[in-house]
């Protein structure tokens, strides 16, 4: 009788874990105080590619070659060679700037550092982690065993990994944290001749995001170029396109500290549509009502015992 | 597995280990260490055709997350045996259990192959490197150490072998301990390997992707754990020439069409609770491949819906055949055929991909020959 009442216990757990009540329901991470990130802004972007060329440089990553001849980096997409790409939108004609009919448009392809990142939360060993001030995103290989659950888990495919070495390494953007040690920004924001590409605080990056999409269309203003907290770049001068009225980053799987503009649907350019909801919030939600502190695995495990004790004794008696 | 007691006495088969079968078995895993080999020197993407958007292939799905549920015959007979005690599938305990340990022991070492920095897979366990809110974190833990709890498990099968009647005994003490661990941590890393796939996000197809992964992904390794009992009943009576239990096969076979019911209930309900239930009439790959599951799940409730049907050897296997597809397939579609990162990438196992699983496969079926023909692994029965 009491092993029908444990069973039953049991399941009820069982019941309770799969509709995970809310009250311990992990909520997204917050923004780090001191967020430093990029602001993207796609009607800018003249598709130079100096950004890809410099980010190479500043990482030390090979050519990566997709013509027949191999005469200069023209990597199609990011990779274990390739840290950032430009990739274009191209419909009909293709011959209006930032128009989603007969038009082109730009968008980057790299790390967006998310606020509540798959990565990390994927990671069994900590190889990914966020820092808790400027909420880089970071990759150690020395700790990393190869895994590729990062790869699969971000939800904008960003880790890569390299198939082709017999010592791999997972590759993504880091906001050039190692360039910051010597004072320096993000090698592709310091390049980027229209300030599409702009490094700052997030906070100043929202507020400069804002006040683009507050502009009127054909309006006269002023980008800022490079630094955004530093304005070590004179700034460009420009009219405002017909900006789509969001900043995406700010809320996709809550919020990263990439964000980016555009007059062309973000869908059309490869970002897809995403919950406000972090996927880690809800995996580590799950795995802390199935495991937070062992609680119900001991229980099971103690019921467990207690009936196999008894039913392998049962055993030795029939001896 | 103390107690052989009241039940007939386990005894080594004996016989030939050199045979045609044995031969090729040997030929085939001779030749996926080659190619690991090859694997090893020139990396991963030299012998498969995994890339960034199919980062998992074979590998994973099929070795680890397929395999470790074929292997799952003994945490099922543990869990009728000592925990609902039905005492009368005693002797078919060990004989599933040795086939766990082989299917736990090569599912955990293949996944090294797959692991690109396989020389740091101790961080999972230290701590400092140890990232416990990783769904992958616990599925590795707990894989290692079930494959641990069984060795100790089936160790009296070598103490008998070997004499050693004290540490046998000594053993024999703590066994209820062992198998309670024995049951609890398929059952958490069997819902975990599920569980895995909920941070993919909107990249899992919505037929596949639910907060009930677990369950789901539980109910159907402890289905698999009935089919593959059957499914090697069926085999190795026929191979090595036993009489086929089949009193046995029969209830068991009772149970796992109960527990079945069960979870196409569980399944829909989720489906249908989620909304989900519309994109199984959407045409496409997606679509086709979730109707070809659920009607592998339904095949066994059908063949043996009538009780007569039960007592039919060949309905019985083609039922416990069925149900190891359709578990095969659950896995397949929610980590392959339901998942896209992004537009453009494509993923079919390539031929050395394909006959590294193979050969493990055959590793796996040489061990457990070799081993019921040396150690007391099945119940002593008359020869015929
Ligand atoms: S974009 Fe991907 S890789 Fe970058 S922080 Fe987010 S989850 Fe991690
Ligand atoms: S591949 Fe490396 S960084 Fe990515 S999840 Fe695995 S261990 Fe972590
Ligand atoms: S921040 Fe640095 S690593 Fe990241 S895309 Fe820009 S240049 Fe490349």
């Amino acid at each position: 009788m009491k092993r029908r009442d444990f069973l039953k216990g049991a399941l009820a757990g069982g019941a309770l874990l799969a509709s995970g009540s809310p009250a311990q329901a992990r909520p997204n991470k917050t923004m780090p105080p001191e967020a430093v990130g990029l602001l993207y802004d796609s009607t800018l972007c003249i598709g130079c590619k100096a950004c890809v060329a410099a980010c190479k440089e500043a990482n030390g990553m090979p050519p990566e070659f997709s013509t027949a001849e191999q005469y200069w980096d023209t990597p199609l997409d990011i990779s274990g060679k390739t840290l950032n790409v430009i990739k274009m939108y191209k419909a009909g004609s293709g011959e209006i700037k930032d128009s989603e009919k007969n038009g082109y448009a730009f968008m980057k392809v790299s790390c967006l550092h998310c606020v509540d990142p798959s990565c990390v939360s994927a990671c069994p060993v900590s190889a990914m982690t966020k820092d808790p001030v400027n909420g880089i995103v970071s990759y150690d290989k020395g700790a990393c065993i190869g895994c590729r659950y990062c790869v699969a888990a971000c939800p904008f495919g960003v880790p890569r990994f390299q198939y082709d070495r017999p010592f791999p390494q997972i590759t993504k953007c880091q906001l050039c944290v190692h360039r910051m040690k010597e004072g320096k920004y993000a090698a592709c924001a310091e390049v980027c001749p229209t300030g599409s590409t702009l490094f700052g605080k997030v906070s100043d990056l929202h507020a400069e995001a804002k006040r683009r999409l507050a502009l009127k269309p054909g309006e006269d203003t002023e980008f800022p170029r490079g630094n955004l907290n530093t304005h070590d770049q004179s700034s460009f001068p420009a009219k405002a396109a017909k900006y789509l009225p969001q900043i995406y980053g700010d809320k996709e799987v809550g919020g990263t500290q990439m964000l980016k503009l555009s007059a062309v649907p973000f869908e059309k350019l490869g970002m897809p549509t995403l919950p406000e909801r972090s996927y880690a919030a809800t995996s580590e939600t799950m795995q802390h009502t199935l495991y937070g502190g062992l609680v119900l695995p001991l229980v099971f495990l103690g019921g467990l015992t207690y009936i196999a004790k008894r039913n392998v004794k049962d055993d030795d008696e029939n001896e | 597995m103390s107690a052989t007691h009241k039940h007939p006495a386990l005894t080594p088969l004996g016989g030939p280990l050199v045979t045609p079968v044995t031969v090729t078995l040997a030929i085939l895993a001779a030749t996926a260490f080659v190619i690991l080999g090859i694997r090893f020197v020139f990396g991963i993407g030299s012998v498969t055709n995994v890339n960034d958007g199919y980062t998992w292939g074979i590998w994973v799905v099929y070795d680890v997350m397929v395999g470790s549920a074929f292997a799952c015959g003994g945490y099922t007979m543990a869990l009728l045996v000592y925990i609902f005690n039905k005492g009368e599938y005693h002797p078919m305990v060990r004989p599933a259990l040795l086939a766990s340990l082989f299917g736990y022991t090569l599912a955990g070492a293949s996944v090294i192959f797959d692991l690109g920095r396989y020389w740091n897979t101790w961080h999972i366990f230290w701590p400092g490197y140890a990232q416990v809110n990783s769904v992958m974190f616990e599925v590795a833990v707990c894989i290692t150490a079930y494959i641990i709890v069984m060795w100790i498990e089936f160790s009296p099968a070598f103490l008998e072998k070997f004499g050693l009647k004290d540490i046998k005994k000594k053993l024999s003490k703590v066994l209820f301990l062992i198998i309670a661990l024995g049951v609890l941590l398929p059952s958490m890393h069997q819902s975990s390997l599920g569980s895995l796939l909920v941070v993919y996000g909107y990249q899992i197809h919505p037929l596949w992707q639910t907060l009930m992964l677990p369950v789901l992904y539980l109910m159907t390794a402890v289905l698999m754990g009935f089919a593959i009992v059957i499914f090697e009943a069926c085999l190795s009576s026929s191979g090595f020439r036993r009489p086929l239990e089949l009193h046995l096969l029969t209830k068991l076979s009772r149970l796992m069409t109960g527990l079945l019911a069960v979870y196409l209930v569980v399944r829909l309900g989720d489906l249908a609770v989620r909304g989900a239930l519309g994109f199984m009439f959407e045409p496409g790959v997606e679509g086709l491949m979730f109707w070809v599951e659920m009607g592998l799940f339904a095949a066994p409730l059908v063949l043996l819906a009538n009780p007569a049907s039960r007592l039919n050897p060949a309905r019985l296997f083609i039922s416990a055949f069925c149900l190891l597809l359709a578990g095969f397939l659950l896995r397949i579609n929610s980590y392959l055929v339901g998942y896209e990162t992004g537009a453009g990438w494509h993923y079919f196992p390539s031929v050395p991909e394909i006959m590294v699983s193979v050969g493990m496969i055959a590793l796996e079926i040489l061990g457990y020959i070799v081993l019921v023909r040396y150690l007391p692994i099945l119940p002593r029965e008359e020869k015929i």
